[in-house]
């Protein structure tokens, strides 16, 4: 980097973040931005679970409960577990594939800038008049009747932020297939890059159906339209299926990744190859596609009939089997192998017999007959926060462990994470664990309250000393980054010493343009084979030569803030008269931004060979 | 070859639209991005079906009531030609011809404006003699969403290719531009198969009962 990169300071650092189309700085903001809003949605868990506590309590009124249950459900999954996967998607993948940027770095930019202001806008509901209130799932039934403007936010916010996944997963989509390292055929790429494919071409097919029921009901909200208003001839039930088509397969969007987390995990600290590599493809993109059969199973009580029911039922069940294939390839990886207990290895540990119980009631609850027993009871909620927290939030975690110093070149601290890991899991188990059994005992999931003696006592207060325990968890970690920036000891470029695939071939952090020379892939664990050939790297496929990289820009943030005013117009353009003239200005910014960008020809600068040769010789590689 | 580079006929390759990285990368991610398309439309088409002649009273236009096969037939037959028109645009972009790759345009883009200004009568027509609007009834939310939806992007693929017109006049054919003529005659394909199935779907199927 030495030659293009000079000294700036903190104005210059956040305009280059403002601007950045790199995937590795877009990485970062993810990381960041995932990261916040993870924590506003602990915060309202932590709010949750003190007024469950103890029974009758009035930490929080009623409509406050439900206006937190809403945004604790939407942020989890929209705005933390989404953009930190995108996180490691993003500061990994293209490593993984010996790619020098994203096949759209622009789009990317774009991307999160639409999560982020959508994001925002979606949090703002609780300075503006209140949050929304009608649930994760915003059930028609409930979100037409709610006052207020709190679904109007849920509904404009998610639109803009789904919009920014979508663009997201065609862009990593387009990047497989076309920028893989010579020599990285499909059947090569690593497990995490596999799983953010499949996760990818999920998010392309089921987030249009998000975005059709969000304009139905922005429609019947915000313009008078009728399609949820029964006595106009509507249909509340269209709502449900638009969720739920979009809404079962984003449930795999999350754990696919978190499975491709885990697999190199695996891998890496049994040094051992991925058992059943092949068998772990196949199950992957199998659970991808039965991903989209199966979204009847939340409305089995709906009142589809017993033929839906029973297909979706069996269908729900079928994704059982591809799970438990890698639930066994991932055992026997370790089996025979040298096992070193890093932080992400107890992560990985941890994730196999929580994620088990998870898919064990998930089996319980997709018996169709037997869900009207479970259905909107905290045995629910049990099933999947197992799923949720135990798969996809582990994985998280264990990630941020893995790859901290391949995006920011520092160590987290060993002793820290293990802490960290004990208390989140210990504090997971006894939050959760117990709710199987509230909800078997009859507790409905979404009450802000229930009355004593009824049994719910004693458990709901052990839950909720649970929550406080992962609550230190999270501190500790927290602590542990903190900490780590401060020292700011580097490290190498495989700073776990077993590190198997290609991201781990070049510094931590990489140079912008990642790759001096593209390397030459001859297998599976490309860099593990070249090691156990005694050679120190890869061997680079093409001669040094001039490398093409794309400009900086701000249209992106224009274009998704242009969206951000035009919300705002949309949202109160039946209370004030300002609203319509401050629709088309939003609009104005985003389209003419678009414009701008379309007119505007940008051929990206080119890197000369000269200046890496330079790095070279000023010892830039670790 | 260099994205830049000065084309001539004899330079100019086999398939323009793909032949540097770049290119591959947006031919590729527009077909995919087609692929999310189709399942908006089909959400739509779904929602429709749902809510055909779902309507508060007797008194309101039903399916049947209010299509008309004769202008239907004239924006349909405007639509499907512009589609030709734009294949006649893409074969002279493939022979590096460009003047009449911008005369086939332009006459695509006529047709579009064409069909366009059909659905607008249309529609004014269904408001004012029949009363059957956005608000009058699921039935009329559903039918001018999908339709609407479909006219948008109608408007939208006018505007871009009308842009990309404008900004490439005086600059000729670049394997830098042609991939975006290209894109935007495939993103113009793909409105106009969506209209086929609006045609059989909400239109013959409206009429038939
Ligand atoms: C073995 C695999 C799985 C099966 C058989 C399964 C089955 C089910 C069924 C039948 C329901 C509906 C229960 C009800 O509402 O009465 C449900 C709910 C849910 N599942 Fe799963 N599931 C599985 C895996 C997962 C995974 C991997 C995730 C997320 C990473 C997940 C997340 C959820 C969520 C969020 C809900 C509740 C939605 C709501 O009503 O708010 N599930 N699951
Ligand atoms: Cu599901």
């Amino acid at each position: 980097m030495s030659t293009i990169a000079q000294k700036k300071g903190f104005g210059g650092t956040l305009w280059d973040f403002l601007t950045t189309v790199d995937h590795k700085k877009i990485a970062i903001l993810y990381l960041i931005a995932g990261g916040f809003f993870f924590v506003v949605g602990g915060l309202e868990a932590v709010f949750i679970r003190i007024q469950l506590a103890v029974p009758n309590n009035d930490f929080v009124s009623a409509g406050a409960f439900n206006q937190i249950i809403t945004m604790h459900g939407t942020t989890m999954i929209f705005l933390a577990a989404m953009p930190l996967l995108f996180a490691f998607m993003n500061a990994v993948m293209p490593l993984q594939i010996g790619a020098r940027d994203v096949a759209f770095p622009f789009v990317n930019a774009l991307g999160f800038w639409l999560f982020f202001f959508g994001g925002i806008f979606l949090n703002l509901s609780w300075f503006l008049g209140g949050a929304p209130d009608a649930g994760w799932t915003s059930y028609a039934s409930l979100a037409i009747h709610s006052k207020g403007h709190g679904v109007d936010f849920y509904v404009l916010g998610l639109q803009i932020a789904g919009l920014g996944t979508l663009i997201g997963g065609i862009n990593f989509l387009v990047t497989i297939i076309n920028m893989r390292a010579p020599g990285m055929t499909y059947m090569r790429m690593p497990l995490f890059t596999w799983s953010t494919f499949v996760a990818s071409a999920m998010i392309l097919f089921a987030f249009p159906p998000l975005t059709v029921g969000l304009t139905l009901m922005m429609f019947d909200r915000l313009f008078g339209a009728n399609f949820f208003e029964v006595a106009m001839g509507g249909n509340t039930v269209i709502w449900e299926h638009l969720f739920w088509i979009f809404g079962h397969p984003e449930v795999y969007i999350l754990i696919l990744p978190a499975f491709g987390i885990f697999s190199e995990i695996f891998a890496i600290f049994s040094r051992k190859r991925l058992f059943g590599y092949s068998s772990m493809v196949f199950a992957t993109v199998l659970i991808g596609f039965l991903g989209f059969m199966v979204w009847a199973h939340h409305m089995f009580t709906t009142g589809l009939g017993p033929v839906a029911n029973a297909i979706f039922a069996v269908a729900t069940m079928a994704i059982g089997v591809p799970t438990g294939i890698k639930i066994f390839n991932w055992l026997f990886t370790m089996w025979g192998g040298s096992v070193k207990f890093t932080t992400p290895m107890y992560y990985a540990f941890g994730f196999i017999p929580s994620f088990v119980c998870g898919g064990v009631t998930g089996i319980m609850v997709a018996t169709a007959a037997a869900d009207y027993q479970y259905h909107d009871t905290y045995f629910v909620v049990a099933h999947f926060h197992y799923v949720i927290v135990g798969g996809v939030v582990l994985a998280i975690l264990a990630a941020t462990h893995l790859w901290w110093p391949k995006m920011f070149g520092t160590m987290l601290n060993e002793t820290l994470g293990k802490i960290t890991f004990w208390f989140f899991f210990i504090g997971f188990h006894l939050t959760f664990f117990i709710q199987h059994f509230l909800g078997l005992w009859g507790m409905p999931r979404r009450v802000f309250t229930y009355l004593p003696g009824q049994g719910f006592d004693a458990s709901n207060m052990v839950s909720s000393i649970g929550a406080a325990f992962m609550s230190i968890g999270v501190l500790v970690l927290l602590y542990n980054i903190i900490m780590t920036q401060v020292k700011n000891v580097k490290v190498g470029n495989d700073p776990w010493g077993d590190g198997r695939t290609l991201e781990w071939a070049i510094p931590s952090p990489p140079p912008f343009y990642n790759f001096k020379q593209l390397p030459l892939v001859r297998g599976l664990d490309a860099l593990w084979l070249e090691k156990m050939a005694g050679k120190k790297g890869m061997t680079p496929a093409e001669p040094l030569g001039d490398i093409h990289m794309p400009n900086a820009s701000f249209i992106p943030f224009m274009i998704s803030f242009g969206l951000f005013i035009a919300a705002f117009g949309a949202m109160y353009h039946k209370d004030y008269s300002w609203g319509l003239p401050v629709i088309i200005l939003g609009l104005l910014v985003t389209f003419g931004s678009m414009f701008l960008r379309s007119i505007k020809d940008d051929h990206g600068f080119h890197i000369h060979k000269e200046d890496l040769v330079d790095d070279t010789e000023k010892g830039a590689k670790a | 070859m260099h994205a830049e580079e000065k084309m001539t006929y004899e330079k100019w390759p086999a398939a323009p639209e793909k032949t540097t990285l770049e290119a591959k990368n947006k031919f590729i991610g527009f077909w995919l991005f087609l692929g999310g398309e189709t399942t908006l439309f089909a959400s739509l088409f779904a929602t429709y079906l749902a809510l055909k002649d779902k309507v508060p009273s007797t008194e309101a236009a039903l399916a049947k009531d209010l299509f008309d096969l004769p202008l239907t037939f004239v924006a349909t037959m405007l639509l499907l030609t512009s589609s030709l028109t734009s294949v006649y645009a893409m074969y002279h972009m493939k022979n590096f011809a460009f003047k009449k790759m911008m005369v086939w345009l332009g006459l695509t883009v006529l047709l579009g404006f064409g069909f366009l200004g059909t659905e607008v009568y249309e529609f004014s027509h269904y408001v004012h003699t029949y009363k059957h609007t956005f608000t009058s009834s699921a039935f009329g939310s559903a039918f001018y969403t999908l339709v609407g939806f479909h006219g948008a992007h109608v408007a939208f693929g006018l505007c871009w290719i009308l842009s990309l017109m404008i900004r490439n006049s005086k600059r000729g054919l670049s394997l830098y531009n042609a991939p975006k003529f290209y894109v935007a005659s495939l993103y113009w394909h793909f409105i106009d198969v969506v209209w086929v199935f609006i045609f059989t779907v909400v239109y013959l199927m409206g009429m038939v009962g």
